[in-house]
């Protein structure tokens, strides 16, 4: 294994930690909003750290850029969202 | 390293999996709604890594994923607006009625 084997390993490890807690917390936590708050961070330092795993593995140069790519196209629609049903769930929180 | 790519995607998938059981469980909408979301980013990040056991064009697989994922919720949220907008529309007519 080399330097960036390592490195790939160690990333992915930690984006697959992510996901696992935001699973967990998904299941776990009390109500809608921090359940979002998990849901948030699963989503952007999983993928992230996955893609980061994965980009020096790549073939080229430009299938790297490209799942870097990938990811900020979660990244954005994923905090657009998070927005969006933060603000419909507090609503209803508020008629309750 | 193929191998271990692999078993990070599996389990992934198993633990967005177990994450759906929120959608059995609610109880709001908005809850239903972002398990399946994190299916989405799931599903995303086992394409990704399953293009290196040399799945060709599983990354713009991934990309459609994501932007199916997103465009959901936006008519998820784009619905609850609009039902709300109903709800409202149909209390001022109640209250004309009475």
């Amino acid at each position: 294994m080399t330097l960036i084997d390592v490195f790939s390993v160690l990333c992915i490890s930690g984006g697959v930690f992510f996901f696992l807690a935001g699973a967990v917390a998904l299941l776990r936590f009390p109500d809608t909003l921090t359940r979002l708050h998990a849901l948030t961070k699963a989503d952007n330092l999983g993928l992230g750290l996955v893609v980061l795993g994965l980009a020096p593995q790549a073939e080229s140069f430009l299938a790297a850029l490209k799942l870097c790519l990938v990811w900020i196209v979660a990244q954005l629609a994923g905090t657009t969202l998070s927005q969006l049903i933060g603000r419909i769930a507090k609503d209803k929180a508020s008629e309750l | 390293m193929g191998n271990f790519f692999l078993g990070a995607a599996a389990i992934i998938v198993a633990t967005t999996a177990i994450g759906l059981f929120r959608v059995l469980s609610g109880p709001t909408k908005p809850d239903r709604l972002m398990a399946s979301q994190l299916l989405g980013s799931g599903g995303v990040a086992a394409l990704l890594l399953a293009e290196t056991r040399g799945t060709r064009g599983a990354v713009d697989v991934a990309l459609v994923l994501a932007l199916l994922a997103a465009f959901s919720g936006i008519a998820f949220v784009k619905a609850a607006i609009i039902a709300r907008r109903g709800d409202d529309a149909a209390k001022g007519f109640a209250d004309d009625a009475n």
